[in-house]
Order: structure tokens, then sequence, then C-alpha cells
């Protein structure tokens, strides 16, 4: 999967890859409407579940930044999602009646600021003592909405504002039928299609789609940034920070800048959540998310933008795929995390150097293997 | 003086590491430091370039106090270091780690970038050869030729080396000493600092031996090659 994979798709001529790739966005803008079969989540409404993973791929590509690229260890991810989530929440609904595409811009600005604040000290100290104030900022996040009543405490937040719809709100600009799969038939279901474009609370595709836009935007930045400058200084600075500053990187300021970053992305998947789900309270801000980010992260293949991808989906998906082993469920999760750890510690899919050097260090020892101390310095 | 640290005072808590530390480095030269473990070379060379704070003291480089200023921004001025134990980047290539030598370029695009870099690839036709390797699964030779080549991508106007023979095979030491001194007749001052004080002291114009946090003895590198004492100590009594 890995090279051979990589290799034949950077092969192919240009126009053939973006054809490949229009066609890979089309199918997964799609995926909602074709309900297939042993794809589709049975007894869940399968368009909510890929909201869900548009959601956690968000996250995951946001996390990325800070704990793939910039290696710093962030355990309170789950602080800026809710800081996205609350200032829609407040802006939409709670203290103001704000439209929502004018309260996300904010949510995300406020979510980079907090993560400035949040950097702006803890960053200088290196390695663990980072892992705790971050932990202990999620923490301290869903405390103080708990226990503010401006923030609407225990209770939460309701009525939080949905996208604007596109067209009219009892057909939308057109209507899309949906497929149904019987035994060895398909047939198109024109009885409940999807209304192009209308935010409802029944039909939650279009939120997918929107979910899935803001995926393949940050996607696309997430590349522009990491083959920039700011790319190669992260990397730098996660492998060795002392030559980083040797080299003229301003370390401190390059790692502020990937929390905020990671920030900006955690807000503003944490505001859509909030956008679609209407309604929040502390208790969608646990420590667990934190650790499910994480795990997503991790699991993918901390580093390679494709690797945390495929973690967020498998986070968010299998779970509700394999709702009827219901109690197991979580055992199972545990389970296959354990598995993963032991057979693929680099995740599914590594980045990219890490496969290269392994490969390269293994040549390597081979040919060493009988090579003495003379013919090694000869050979150098 | 291209640079001058006058009164220099380290320390890590509370032992002192360096204690009241001058010397120069005139433009032009090779200027060795030259100590046994633990006499405070590294530490003296890492406060050049800004990693270790200062206690007392200053450091001038063309005049200008830099005492205070960040290592980054000492890069700008014109210092660069290739530090202790090689330190590449091992997950980028060889190309990426001099790429990152030139972080602070702006000219990345033009010929004389381009110059620079088939300058350093000339210097040390290995890593031209192993352009697109992984440094990290390079030998320990190369990978020193890769920090001194990164070291150089800045364009400095002053080359710090932290013990660039260390744990290199004798035949390696030989040639990682005479690209210093080519490197030096290209025009980069070099402050060099080594353990192998026979090679070290052969190849530099000035030379200051540390002991335990001060300088002992100074002189050129000629002098100190033939004085008794030094050959006791330093070179096995026989160079």
């Amino acid at each position: 999967m890995n090279i051979g994979f990589r290799d034949k798709l950077t092969g192919l001529p240009k126009p053939v890859r973006i054809l490949l790739w229009i066609l890979l966005a089309l199918f997964a803008y799609a995926l909602p409407l074709l309900e297939l079969p042993i794809i589709s989540t049975p007894g869940v409404d399968f368009g909510g579940v890929l909201f869900t993973v548009t959601i956690y791929c968000l996250v995951a590509l946001g996390l990325n930044i800070v704990v793939g690229y910039a290696g710093l260890l962030d355990l309170g991810y789950v602080g800026f999602y809710a800081i996205g989530a609350y200032t829609v929440g407040i802006l939409t609904s709670f203290h103001a009646n704000w439209p929502l595409l004018l309260a996300i811009p904010v949510a995300v600005v406020a979510a980079m600021i907090s993560g400035v604040i949040l950097g702006a000290p803890t960053l200088r100290v290196r390695g663990d003592y980072l892992a705790i104030v971050t932990l202990g900022f999620g923490e301290i996040i869903r405390l103080t909405a708990v226990n503010l009543e401006w923030l609407g405490d225990a209770r939460g937040i309701k009525n939080i504002a949905k996208p604007p719809n596109i067209g009219d709100e009892k057909t939308g600009l057109f209507e899309i039928p949906h497929l149904l799969w019987g035994d060895g038939t398909v047939l198109v279901d024109t009885e409940h299609p999807t209304k192009f474009l209308v935010f409802g609370y029944i039909d939650q595709v279009p939120y997918y789609w929107m979910g899935l836009t803001a995926v393949i935007i940050v996607l696309i930045a997430d590349i522009l940034i990491k083959s920039s400058r700011v790319g190669r200084a992260w990397e730098a600075t996660r492998e060795d920070e002392d030559a980083a500053e040797l080299m003229g990187v301003p370390t401190f300021k390059f790692k502020l800048l990937a929390f905020s970053t990671g920030a900006f992305v955690g807000g503003l998947a944490g505001a859509l959540y909030a956008s679609r789900q209407g309604f929040i309270n502390p208790l969608s801000f646990l420590l667990l998310y934190s650790i499910l980010f994480l795990a997503a992260v991790v699991v993918g293949g901390q580093g390679n933008r494709w690797g945390v991808l495929l973690g967020a989906i498998l986070v968010a998906y299998l779970p509700q795929r394999f709702r009827e082993f219901d109690d197991f469920r979580v055992l199972a999760f545990g389970a296959a995390l354990v598995l993963l750890a032991t057979l693929r510690p680099e995740g599914l899919i590594p980045p990219r150097r890490t496969v290269r050097a392994k490969q390269l260090e293994q040549e390597l020892d081979e040919l060493e293997q009988g090579t003495d101390e003379g013919e090694e310095a000869a050979r150098v | 003086m291209l640079l001058e640290v006058e009164g220099l005072c380290v320390n890590y808590g509370h032992i002192e590491a360096i204690r009241d530390i001058s010397f120069g480095v005139p433009e032009g030269t090779v200027t060795t430091l030259i100590g046994a473990n633990g006499a405070g070379k590294t530490t003296t060379l890492k406060t050049v370039s800004g990693l270790r704070k200062v206690r007392a003291g200053s450091i001038r480089f063309e005049g200008k106090d830099i005492t205070s200023i960040e290592p980054y921004n000492r890069v700008k001025l014109g210092i660069s270091q290739s530090p202790e134990g090689r330190r590449c980047f091992i997950g980028m290539t060889v190309r990426e780690n001099l790429e990152m030598g030139a972080f602070t370029r702006k000219d990345r695009k033009t010929a004389a970038y381009r110059e620079d870099l088939d300058r350093v690839l000339g210097l040390f036709p290995r890593l031209d050869e192993r352009i697109d390797q992984i440094a990290g699964t390079m030998s320990g030779g190369e990978q020193q030729m890769l920090a001194m080549g990164r070291a150089l991508m800045s364009r400095p106007r002053l080359l710090l080396l932290d013990e660039p023979s260390m744990g290199l095979a004798p035949k390696l030491i030989q040639q990682i000493f005479s690209i210093i001194t080519e490197i030096n007749e290209q025009g980069t001052t070099v402050l060099l600092v080594e353990q192998n004080a026979a090679q070290a002291l052969k190849r530099s114009h000035d030379a200051h031996i540390l002991e335990t946090g001060s300088i002992v003895r100074t002189g050129t590198g000629k002098e100190l090659a033939g004085d008794p004492a030094v050959k006791a100590a330093y070179l096995g009594g026989d160079v």
C-alpha cells in the first residue's frame, strides 16, 4: 500500500492524477446517496455517521499539525474544539443572534487566540510538561463551561444556528434521490430525497457535504503549508530543536504557529459540530475526546496527512458500523488499538520518510554485514 | 578581530563551566580551542552561537555586541555552527538538510544560491553522490560532512566547528581537516574546538588551551605544537 501505491500514483501523468482526485472527491460526496450495502451503517443514519467522520477528519488534520508536524504532544485538543463550539453557541443563540456564517470566523479566531495564549507560556518548556499543561487546559475549558452560567453551565446551549438554506425550504434547489439496496436489486428511492441544499433536522446529508468541503479545503491548505518553508521549519524543530535554532529557525515562533494553526482547525471542527448538533453541553467535550482524537492521529500515522485521515475515519466510523455488538464495542476498539500498536507502531500509513529511512537502514545493514572498520573508512 | 570574547563566565546551575575566558578570532584565520573532556570547549562554542546564556562577560561580532541576541538572529549576522555530535536532521535527505542550512537566505532561487550549493558539494563530493539519501542512514563521517556543509549554506563569515573529528577513522580525520583548511582558504573564518590536538594545531593559526574552564595557554598553532608542556599533556609527548 505504502510505497508501491504512492509511486504508481505519482508516476501517472498530471491530468490523469487530477481526474482521479476529482473522481475520488465525487465518490466521497455521493457516498451517503449511494448507501452501499457493506459500508452503510445499519440502525444509524448513514449521513449523520459520515458527518461525524468529517468532523474527526478535520480534528485529525489539525492535531496532526501540532503532534505530527511540530512534534508537540497536545492532550487537551478538545479544548479548542470546545471553544469553537461554544463561540458559535454564544453568538448565534445564547447571547446574540448572529448568522452562522458570521459566527464561524469569530469562532476559529477565538480558538486560534486561545492557542496563542496557552502556547506562549508553555511552549518554552520542552517535552512532557507540555502534555501535562495541555491536559489541564482541556479540562479547565470544560469545567469553566460547567460552572459558568454565562456559558449555559451543565445544561448547555440550545438552538444553535444552522447553516443558511440554499433554495426553497420545502424542496431546495433540486431533490436528489437515494439508492435502495435489496437482495441483489438496486432501487431508486424517490420518496426520501435529499434536498439540495436544505439544512434541516432529519436529513444529515447536507451537513456531511459541508463537513466534507471543509475537510477538502483544510487538506489543500495542509499540503501547501507542509511543502513550504514553514513546513520544513516545523520538521527541523521536531527533529532537533537546538540544531534548528542554529539554522536560523526561531523555533518558539514556529511552535506557536503550529499550535495556533492546529487550534484554528480544531475550532472550525467544533463550530461545525455545534451547528449540526444544534445543542451542546459540557459532556460533548470530555477528556475522552482528546484521547480519541489523538488515537486517530497515532493510529493513522502521525505526520502523514493521509494516515491521520484514515485513522480518523476508522475511529469515528467503526464504532458506528458495528453498533450491533454494542457492549463489546469499546472492548473491540481497545483490542484493535493494542493490536495496531504492536503490529504497526508507526501507524497504518506512516510518513514517507519513516518508510524510506527504514528501508535504507535495512539495505545498509545488509551491505555492512562483514564490513570491518578499515573498509568502512575506505568507503567514506 | 571578527569575534571578541571578553570575560566570559557560564554556569550550569551552581557549577561554573567556564570562568572568565577572553580570546579573539582574527578575520581569515583558523582559531582553535583545545582541551580535554569537560574543559569547557563546547560550552564556549555554544555561548558564541547563542545556545547557552552568559552569566557575565561579553561577545562581540564585527564590533557589535551580540551577547544577548537569540541564536537564530546570530545566524543572520553571519555566525554558523556545526554542533557537537553532528546532529543532522536524520529524517531529511541530504539536499533537504543543506536547504535547512540556508533557511535564513531569501535568495534560494538565484544563481548565487546554486553557486554556494555547488561549492559545498565540491568540498564534499560524497554529499553530491548521496544528495537524495536520508541523512540518518549515512555513516558517521558522511554525517559530519553534511553537518559542516549545512553550516556553510548560510554563507557564514564565522564558522564554528565542534569536534568534527570525533568518532571518525584516522584516514577520515585527515580528510576532514584538509577540508577545514580549504574552507578557510576560500575566505571563511573558522573557530574550531578539538580534542585531536595534533591535527588541530597543525591546521590552525592561533590556538588556546582550555583547562577546567579557563584558558591556560595561548599562542600560534606552531608554537603550541612545539611547546614541551603541551606536547606532554595533549600530544602524547610526540608530534
